[in-house]
């Protein structure tokens, strides 16, 4: 990370750790509806920035804001990308703050503020209280400890003296860092279940009152230091498991965000309110201008334009709308000013639709049961039925031996509790809770720093047990832009972009793209729906459709993307567009069939553009035309067969595919519900980093199952030990940080372990 | 002995202080951006002053 500090001369991320985002596509938002006032009497904006990644990131959009008149406070958090504004009312308007991060290279969305305020991880701040908690009594007690484990000549007062000031701390050190354990086990209790955080809460509970009850007695047992230090390892493995569902939970409420959208409402005089897209009540007339998305479904009443439907339907050709055309939520109104009435409800409309059948995936993917959950599903009754045998082998194991013949004396009852609750004590799954979580969070770190963001813990053991792999072609294989393919003489594509600089068009663009830098037509002008038409040294110019732009023109037939353009009297010029494959497209197609996995294409988009895909990237199998709801079947069907499907998918269409898929990832520039759907996301424009991450989590599935190999062996030794009644404190303590060390230093391992390519 | 009458507390009272500090910097926010924190230091905020 050298060269932190560029002058910010350039747009986007000075280091250049993240493509800089084009300005000409930020969706236009209105902010007011965002803007909430703080106690200090400023207006507070809460926003989400995309594409900050470093101190000079930091440095230019804070640096960019307090420069601004009236912004009092700048603040980006790195880490969640939010950042706050806060600035004197009337000073500023809201959308010169959008813009500013705009013209920097960053994309900024607004947070709803209720949501904000929920955003606070509450829970993760009570579990590191707990663990300072934990540690602090810890090794505080290890104090009082030692002396005791290596004081051979200590007295019977000295000892218990100290034993009696670990108590003070101990007890209410252990009642109160425990509290994640005993709720959680409470709560399986209460619906007849048991998980790992029963027998953690009935070691803590025997621990304790056999300490307490030694004590007393001025024995020598008392394992107040084994008791704190497992909870100590335990809360740390509870907070990294917590860390990484509570990115999960983030990426999920940022598809709330996208439906916190404002909406301009034209009143009865004509009159536009912003208001938020939750008031929208049918019948509401409402404006959308260039670049907008359409926040509820509706029917067009005035204005001419196309939409972008590609994130509803995966369709790349943008739809010539005509008054009385229906719209949908979630289309974007690409080159005219829209008015359109609203037919359904925010709640009702096809994004919420979508949200619900992605809820609907997401239910069927919670039966997955993880990996460590089923460790200690065998592990628990294993571990009870051990300390209850222990029990009964103390307490009437000698009167048994005697009426064979043997001479025994009575162990009593005080000796088979010591002995049953020792069991308890020395297979606590001390080890069992650190096994899975440091593994998970050592190799999401690695991806992570690959650009694979991977959002829950389980997402990654179910990405280990992948066979097939689902993508979707438009913006997913495919870059998801149209590129010129047509060989065009250099000055017919000069004159044709100068036309095209006009539009916001995406051939439009594209051609401009195709072309270069040059100047725009002076007195150029849109048509909605049929192109632009302006004049070329005097001459008549049109560059669009081929009704508009070339009558009489032949179709290829192809069924090709097509822009035309005629100059005077010349013969029209046909520009043809495809969309282009990401250039790793193939390689990484290659390399999941190397691994033995089944490729699938399966696409909203035409047949022809389909089947020219899935040749370039070497995929046999490819389906067209599939509706959204079809791709969830496809889905459900290769699970009914019994396969584990990985979804790859960028569009609204596919968010319920995604969520129906046994794992699913999407590309960074996929839509946000379609990213919050997904268990990993592609940071990015490379598809490869996604075999990397298959690998990796086959690597990490096989660290976890070693390490929980680890512990099982761990408490084989162990636990015949403590059921013999050889355990002392100090064996519990060392055999307990020793087991904890060792499998956290094999999580480690993945750290270095080198990608198999 | 009496010696562990002083040093225990003393100890004691050190470790807790510790705890106190660590709610402390939990309560005032400073694990909310630990990214953030590592590049802040990079940033020349100074560089004006210097001339």
């Amino acid at each position: 990370m050298a060269g932190l500090i560029l002058e910010p001369a350039a747009a986007g991320c000075p280091s250049g750790l993240a493509q800089p985002l084009p300005a000409d596509d930020a969706p236009a938002r209105d902010l007011r509806a965002f803007v909430r006032g703080d106690a200090k009497g400023h207006d507070t904006l809460e926003l989400m920035v995309t594409g900050a990644k470093c101190a000079g990131c930091i440095r230019k959009i804070e640096g960019g804001l307090l420069a601004l008149p009236g912004v009092a406070e700048a603040r980006l958090n790195l880490s969640t990308g939010r950042l706050r504004v806060a600035w004197t009312p009337d000073l500023i308007a809201p959308q010169r703050i959008a813009d500013t991060l705009t013209a920097l290279g960053y994309r900024a969305q607004p947070f709803d503020p209720e949501m904000a305020q929920r955003n606070v991880d509450a829970e993760g701040r009570f579990l590191l209280r707990c663990l300072a908690v934990a540690g602090f009594a810890a090794m505080n007690i290890m104090m009082f400890s030692a002396p005791i484990w290596f004081g051979e000549d200590m007295g019977d007062g000295t000892r218990t003296l100290l034993h009696w000031i670990s108590a003070l701390i101990a007890i209410p050190a252990a009642l109160y860092a425990a509290q994640p354990f005993f709720r959680s086990a409470w709560t399986a209790l209460k619906a007849r279940r048991a998980n790992m955080d029963v027998p953690i809460s009935l070691a803590v509970f025997l621990t304790l009152g056999m300490s307490i009850a030694e004590t007393l007695q001025q024995g020598k047992h008392a394992y107040f230091d084994g008791i704190t230090m497992l909870l100590f390892f335990l809360l740390i493995g509870r907070y990294l498991d917590h860390k990484l569902r509570e990115k999960a939970r983030t990426a999920a409420r940022e598809l709330l965000a996208l439906q916190a959208v404002a909406a301009s409402r034209i009143d009865a005089e004509g009159r536009i309110e912003i208001i938020s897209a939750r008031d929208i009540a049918v019948g509401d007339r409402l404006m959308l201008a260039a670049g907008d998305r359409a926040p509820c479904d509706g029917v067009i009443e005035g204005g001419l334009s196309e939409l972008d439907c590609s994130m509803l339907t995966g369709e790349t050709t943008p739809v010539p709308t005509r008054i009385g055309d229906k719209i949908l939520a979630g289309s974007i109104n690409l080159t005219q000013k829209l008015t359109m009435r609203a037919t359904a409800v925010s709640e009702n409309s096809a994004v919420a639709e979508l949200a619900r059948l992605i809820e609907v995936g997401e239910q069927g993917r919670g039966r997955y049961v993880r990996l460590a959950d089923r460790a200690a599903a065998l592990y628990v009754p294993v571990v009870h039925s051990l300390a209850a045998l222990t029990f009964l082998g103390w307490f009437i194991g000698p009167a048994l031996l005697r009426a064979v013949g043997f001479e025994v004396a009575d162990a009593g009852l005080r000796v088979a509790l010591l002995n049953a609750i020792a069991v308890l004590i020395i297979t606590c799954p001390c080890a069992l809770g650190l096994a899975v979580p440091a593994v998970q969070v050592v190799s999401t770190g690695r991806l992570f720093k690959r650009g694979v963001l991977v959002k829950s813990g389980d997402a990654l053991e179910r990405l280990a047990q992948v066979d097939t792999v689902v993508f979707d072609k438009t913006g997913t294989l495919t870059l998801g832009r149209p590129r010129l393919i047509s060989e065009i003489a250099p000055d017919v594509l000069a004159a044709a972009a100068s036309l095209a600089r006009v539009s916001r068009h995406p051939l439009s663009r594209a051609l401009v793209e195709a072309a270069g830098p040059g100047v725009a037509c002076a007195d150029a002008v849109e048509v909605p729906g049929s192109g632009v038409e302006g004049a070329i040294g005097g001459a008549r110019a049109r560059l669009g459709r081929r009704g508009f732009a070339a009558e009489g023109a032949s179709d290829s037939g192809d069924g090709a993307a097509e822009l035309w353009f005629t100059l005077g009297e010349a013969p029209p010029t046909r520009f043809a567009f495809e969309d282009a494959l990401r250039p790793d497209a193939a390689t990484t197609v290659a390399a999941l069939k190397a691994r033995g996995m089944e490729v699938e294409l399966i696409s909203g988009d035409r047949p022809a553009a389909v089947e020219a895909a899935a040749r370039a990237a070497g995929i046999e199998h490819w389906r067209a035309h599939v509706a959204p709801a079809d791709k969830t079947v496809r889905l459900q069907e290769l699970r009914a067969a019994g396969r584990r499907p990985l979804m790859v998918g960028d569009g609204l269409n596919d968010a319920a595919a995604l969520a129906a898929a046994h794992v699913s990832a999407s590309p960074g520039t996929a839509v946000e519900a379609s990213q919050a759907a997904s268990d990993l996301v592609l940071q990015g424009a490379e598809l490869a980093p996604l075999v990397e991450a298959i690998d990796i989590a086959k690597a990490a599935k096989a660290r976890a199952v070693e390490n929980l190999r680890f512990s099982a062996l761990y408490n084989i030794v162990a636990a015949p030990l403590a059921a013999a009644g050889f355990l002392t404190p100090l064996i519990a303590a060392a055999a307990m940080s020793g087991s904890s060390l060792i499998v956290t230093l094999n999580a480690l391992r993945m750290q270095f372990a080198r990608a198999s390519s | 002995m009496t010696i562990m009458a002083m040093l225990v507390p003393g100890a004691l009272l050190l470790g807790a202080l510790g705890l106190i500090a660590f709610f402390w910097s939990l309560r005032s926010g400073q694990y909310e951006d630990l990214e953030g924190a590592a590049h802040r230091v990079l940033i020349d905020d100074d560089e004006d002053k210097i001339e």
